[in-house]
């Protein structure tokens, strides 16, 4: 069973005014259980509305989409999948709402109408894991806390439902890169701890090239790449064709090859581009031998 | 839930409606307004609905668009007609059980007062579908100037008007974000009693407040760092000029106004009787 699985799904906005937009055209997609996706798209490509189906806060209207074996347009399901898609929003911090952080990531296990200790249990593990010691911040106000923080405290209030699926849109924009990379690292850890499947929008290009174990590509609600980030940034013309920008490791080796020096276009992360360097140089310094060996 | 407050959207097209001076817009919408209750007879209000018909048609608007803003007071419409049309004790009774009656006076009144309402709604909401909010504030302040004599500060309220204006579809943006986000975290917003619903609202205007006054915030600096000041002398960008059309368009609804002062007080009724004989 796929964890997310939607086919021919078709969306349009305002239908029949002169607002009227086609976001989805007929988009299937399957996700399996353990799979890392990193949807990128231009703004208006669809992507908001595509993961806002996920848990039915977008209910279909051409086409299915089945979530963790539940049927999205369901009205009784749609609860439940709440509970098993956990959604982080653009900036979620600017939905902190309690006086104190431990309520505010207590509000989806309520809402769940768990035990008092399980709440409790949940709220204690969801704080730790991103980083937010409970002894410490328990009783702080979301408020006061700095920004960073404030999106961490955000993104535990969704993973203290400990959903199977955790959707996430645009987590590390308006971060600079320390902040990012500490929420890409947390994402990475969730993963591996918490919610086994993860999407992930992004403008980021090295970051899905670090993070992502397949990339999905949507333009003007269609999606036109689907794969490995190897194989999507790897195929350079379809790479453009889908309006895609590359990793700064594939510039790297664009630009290397165009001194001459060619590597393997596939190479679309930081340790890959070292590695094919290092491999360069060896094949180079042994060829040198060889040749020198030549000349003796 | 949040999605049809928005009345009397503007309906971007362009038609010789959309392109009369705001000025002369507000002008007659008041005008009409002030029609609308000087009419008491069928007559004055089929008069009334074929110049709305006319208007709407000038301004290719689609009738959905001007019946949306109706259905969005229909309540109280309802709620009006049905206190209406038992309240009203005068003329023959028609219908009668227990301590309730209908009495033909009522019927008339109840059918003249719901006419009066959704002319009058359609009417306004004219305003805003052929007009921008940006036009509309441009326009008050216009109208407003002769009160800078006594030191009104007019061009300071018509700023706040036109911000007020501006972040009205932002704010709905963002409360159906933050909506869609807490309900992603499993809030309901249509179940429970009356305390149960506005207790789920909290999470929804916390945040929304919160937004407001930080964005507030924001806007202050960047009109600051653009050394803004309500000064006398700024000028504008599109400088409001009168058109031809804009004074047929005032003697049409000046003409209109007239017709039914006279049906009123010249005619009296005679136009009904005449029309439809014994009904009335």
């Amino acid at each position: 069973m796929s964890a997310i699985s939607i086919k021919n799904l078709t969306y349009v906005y305002s239908k029949k005014t002169p607002y009227e937009k086609k976001a989805l055209d007929n988009v299937s997609l399957q996700i399996e259980e353990g799979e890392f996706v990193g949807l990128v798209g231009a703004t208006g490509s669809g992507k908001s509305t595509l993961i806002q189906h996920f848990n039915g806060l977008i209910r279909k209207q051409e086409g299915e989409v089945v979530v963790d074996g539940l049927d999205a347009s369901k009205k009784k399901s749609l609860k439940n999948l709440r509970f098993r898609v956990g959604m982080v929003f653009q900036y979620p911090e600017y939905q902190l709402f309690e006086d104190t952080v431990a309520k505010d990531v207590a509000f989806g296990p309520k809402n769940m109408k768990l035990p008092k200790d399980e709440i409790d249990r949940r709220v204690r593990r969801a704080m730790e894991v991103v980083g937010l010691p409970y002894d410490e911040f328990a009783g702080r106000s979301p408020f006061e806390l700095s920004g960073g923080e404030k999106r961490r405290a955000a993104i535990a209030g969704v993973i203290a439902m400990e959903p199977r699926i955790l959707v996430l849109d645009e987590p590390v924009a308006g971060l600079d890169p320390a902040g990012r990379r500490e929420i890409l690292e947390l994402i990475l850890k969730l993963k591996a701890e918490v919610s086994p499947t993860v999407v992930m929008v992004s403008h980021y290009m090295d970051d899905l090239a670090e993070t992502a174990s397949r990339i999905v590509a949507l333009k003007d609600g269609r999606i036109v790449a689907d794969g490995t980030p190897e194989e999507v940034f790897g195929d350079r013309e379809k790479a453009a064709e889908a309006g895609l920008d590359l990793p700064t490791a594939a510039k790297i080796v664009d630009a290397l090859a165009a001194r001459g020096i060619s590597l393997e276009k596939t190479v679309v992360t930081r340790r890959a581009l070292v590695n094919g360097l290092v491999k360069y140089r060896k094949d180079k310094s042994d060829g040198n031998t060889k040749a020198g060996d030549e000349n003796v | 839930m949040f999605k049809d407050i928005a009345f009397g959207q503007y309906y971007p097209v362009d038609s010789v409606i959309h392109r009369l001076d705001a000025r002369i817009k507000l002008v007659l919408t008041v005008m009409f307004v002030v029609a609308i209750f000087f009419v008491n007879t069928y007559f004055g209000f089929m008069l009334t609905a074929a110049f709305l018909l006319l208007v709407i048609l000038l301004a290719r608007l689609p009738m959905l668009s001007v019946l949306k803003s109706v259905r969005a007071v229909l309540f109280i419409v309802v709620f009006a007609a049905v206190i209406n049309l038992f309240m009203i004790n005068e003329g023959t009774v028609l219908w009668s059980w227990k301590s309730l009656h209908i009495t033909d006076t009522a019927v008339h009144t109840t059918i003249k007062m719901t006419l009066r309402l959704v002319l009058l709604i359609s009417g306004a909401s004219l305003l805003s579908l052929t007009t921008t909010p940006v036009e509309i504030s441009d326009g008050m302040e216009s109208l407003m100037k002769p009160l800078k004599f006594i030191k009104v500060p007019v061009h300071d309220i018509a700023m706040i008007m036109s911000i007020a204006l501006r972040f009205i579809p932002t704010l709905f943006e963002e409360t159906g974000k933050i909506v869609s986000a807490q309900k992603a975290r499993g809030a309901s917003f249509d179940t429970g009693g009356l305390i149960a619903r506005a207790k789920a609202l909290l999470p929804v205007l916390i945040p929304l407040f919160v937004n407001s006054f930080r964005r507030a915030d924001e806007l202050a600096f960047a009109m600051d760092a653009r050394c803004y000041n309500a000064t006398d002398k700024r000028t504008k960008m599109k400088v409001m000029k009168l058109r031809v059309a804009d004074v047929i368009a005032f003697f049409v609804v000046t003409a209109f106004f007239v017709a039914i002062l006279l049906d009123r007080y010249y005619f009296v009724g005679a136009l009904d009787k005449l029309m439809f004989g014994g009904l009335v």
